[in-house]
């Protein structure tokens, strides 16, 4: 059994939490949080192990793996103190404050060799695991343009005071949800490096923006439009989608659907001329215990499978989720 | 429980395998009495049971029912508990705590809060009570005969391993409400197993069960064995795969299976509540001898 420790027991801590316990291989040795009554809850009907001092329960409890899922600025001294204690890591999204908090962390991890993975949960879902496949093997040909869009409902009305509205905490729409579309473009096109131009709106928020439009570009010089607002009440729950076309077709994915549109007959199996279109329910492996999405357990087993050394340590790399870090810097600084 | 159940998806725009055909149902739900026509449709055709979220939206179609007591008088409703999003989206603007100050109605969390955390009380099912309490308002006067917590709430204790807050759930729709309590899943094998551990012997589960083994967690064969081997009161929802899967097929799947009790499916336009119930209809009869 792999001893797992959580750090920060909030929406995210409490769906790793329920994962990781119905989880075979997995014994919860300790959870953290500065909240009494969530620790009071969880150690009533859950019989966990709780703590509000994380260095304290790391003393105590010695985990081989821990999850951190608190606001984005304890991020970097957390996982720091993780890595020094030759603990492997699961953070959530995003990595860092910036660019420059993850470079050292890439390092140490490395040279620790310990399991680092960062919780940008599209990774995992089969619709865009399915455009990784197809743009990897050149069935758009070569690449042109592409679209990275989000929205939700998010902050849909005045008065916020939680760290998401805090811009010092790593709040804000940029940060907290354009940062998945970001990390899904440098995943499916390739990194980001360069920022034509951003507009950082508020439509709510008083100290953060709520939407992000962006003209990017990536290392193989493929342009882009990123499209994201958190204050769209027209979507029930968060949708992301990208567009991506070549000069061979074009690949239109959201979670639950993927549209692809081929030129010719040269096709990949299971495709043809024309439009094809694949849902969810046809590509997502199903999982051994479901919360919230396949994806959120898959990422989960995927680290674990690494911890136990079953499984590779690649995607949503601590690097990985660097380049999302340094897009995001990029952005923020060439903004209008 | 009857046979078939009318659910509510395609009138809150939850759709699993397309964005753009929520939209599409949001744009044509629009309107409450859209919703409450397309209820009346299944109505007429003999399904009587509507399963529905507590979505705020709820409430009108309730007045609306509470309105002509006679016409609705064999109508039944299957509350699923609770809404989630709202309270996904509420814990993202204000935390976990404002989120329970927000929800849990009147004084009671108010005298926990002040002071810090100085607790006047720690009796969680309590509060928990008072949830129910809370979504239950919009139904009163309305048969209610079932009572699910949603399958967020219960796979998020079931991972937790709150069994407690299960069997306490189960104990209190029956004292409250004199209903039964049934529980939405997408793993039901092992909520079946934690739900025996605490006594509670041969309980209403609805999940996933599709001929494609969509959200079947653990596989489609352990849910299969359940269903021959055990005693649990089964509902079948999402029995179209999310659309993946042919109606024949999907529905014909479903009705060779022994135990499962009852079917639930949603659908928007009358031709397809008509052909999903004369499916199910024609593949009971076939299977009415093998079972």
């Amino acid at each position: 059994m792999i001893k797992v420790a959580l750090i920060g027991a909030g929406k995210m801590g409490i769906s790793h939490l329920s994962i990781l316990g119905a989880h075979p291989m997995v014994k919860i040795v300790g959870v953290a949080d500065t909240s009494k009554i969530v620790n009071d809850v969880l150690e009533k009907y859950s019989g966990m192990k709780t703590f509000t001092d994380y260095k304290k329960m790391l003393d105590e409890v010695k985990p081989d793996a821990v999850f951190v899922s608190v606001p984005t600025k304890f991020h970097a001294s957390f996982v720091e103190e993780l890595l020094n204690r030759n603990i492997h890591v699961f953070v959530e999204k995003p990595f860092c404050l910036n660019a420059t908090q993850g470079e050292n962390l890439i390092r140490l991890a490395k040279s620790k060799g310990l399991v680092n993975q960062v919780g940008y949960h599209n990774k995992f879902v089969g619709t865009f695991e399915e455009v990784k496949r197809l743009v990897s093997s050149s069935v758009l040909g070569e690449l042109n343009h592409f679209l990275g869009e989000a929205y939700g409902p998010v902050v849909i009305r005045k008065k916020q005071d939680t760290w998401r509205s805090d811009p010092e905490e790593g709040g804000g729409c940029l940060m907290d949800y354009a940062s998945h579309v970001i990390d899904l473009i440098n995943y499916l096109v390739a990194p980001i490096t360069k920022v034509h131009g951003s507009l950082l709106k508020s439509i709510y928020s008083t100290q953060v923006e709520d939407a992000v439009y962006s003209l990017l570009e990536t290392s193989n010089h493929v342009s882009g439009v990123l499209s994201v607002n958190w204050s769209d009440e027209t979507h029930r729950k968060m949708s992301t989608g990208i567009t991506i076309i070549g000069s061979k077709g074009k690949i239109i994915s959201d979670a639950s659907e993927l549209k692809v549109f081929l030129k010719s007959d040269d096709v990949p199996d299971g495709y043809s001329k024309g439009w094809n279109i694949k849902y969810i329910t046809e590509i997502t492996p199903s999982v051994d215990f479901y919360l919230r999405g396949e994806e959120y357990s898959a990422q989960i087993d995927y680290f674990i499978n690494a911890v136990a050394g079953k499984g590779p340590n690649e995607k949503n790399s601590f690097e990985s989720a660097w380049n999302t870090d340094y897009a995001i810097s990029l952005i923020k600084n060439k903004k209008n | 429980m009857d046979r078939i159940l009318f659910g509510d998806n395609q009138f809150f725009a939850v759709n699993h395998i397309s964005d753009e055909k929520s939209r599409a149902q949001s744009i044509k739900f629009k309107e409450d009495k859209t919703i409450l026509d397309t209820i009346d449709i299944s109505r007429n055709l003999g399904v009587e049971t509507f399963m529905c979220t507590t979505h705020d939206r709820i409430y009108n179609i309730c007045d609306m029912v509470r309105a002509e007591p006679e016409k609705y008088s064999k109508f039944s409703i299957y509350p699923c508990m609770p809404y989630a999003h709202k309270y996904a989206n509420a814990v993202t603007e204000l935390g976990i705590m404002g989120t329970i100050k927000n929800y849990v109605p009147g004084n009671f969390f108010g005298s926990i809060f002040k002071g810090g955390m100085a607790f006047v009380s720690k009796d969680y099912i309590s509060i928990m009570e008072l949830l129910i309490d809370a979504e239950m308002k919009m139904f009163k006067n309305i048969n209610t005969p079932v009572i699910f917590l949603q399958n967020v709430i219960t796979d998020l204790l079931l991972g937790l391993d709150m069994k407690d807050m299960l069997k306490a759930y189960h104990d209190y729709v029956i004292k409250k409400y004199n209903a039964e309590p049934g529980y939405i899943t997408m793993n039901m094998p092992m909520l079946l197993d934690k739900l025996e551990s605490v006594g509670i012997k041969n309980p209403i589960i609805c999940s996933s069960i599709n001929k494609a083994g969509f959200r079947m967690s653990g596989g489609m064969e352990a849910y299969e064995h359940v269903l021959k081997t055990r005693k649990v009161r089964a509902i079948a929802m999402q029995v179209l795969g999310g659309g993946a899967i042919p109606a024949k097929e999907a529905i014909e799947y479903v009705c060779s299976l022994p135990n499962v009790e009852s079917i639930l499916f949603g659908a928007s336009s009358k031709q397809n509540i008509a052909q999903t119930i004369s499916l199910i209809n024609e593949f009971d009869e076939k299977y009415s001898n093998k079972k």
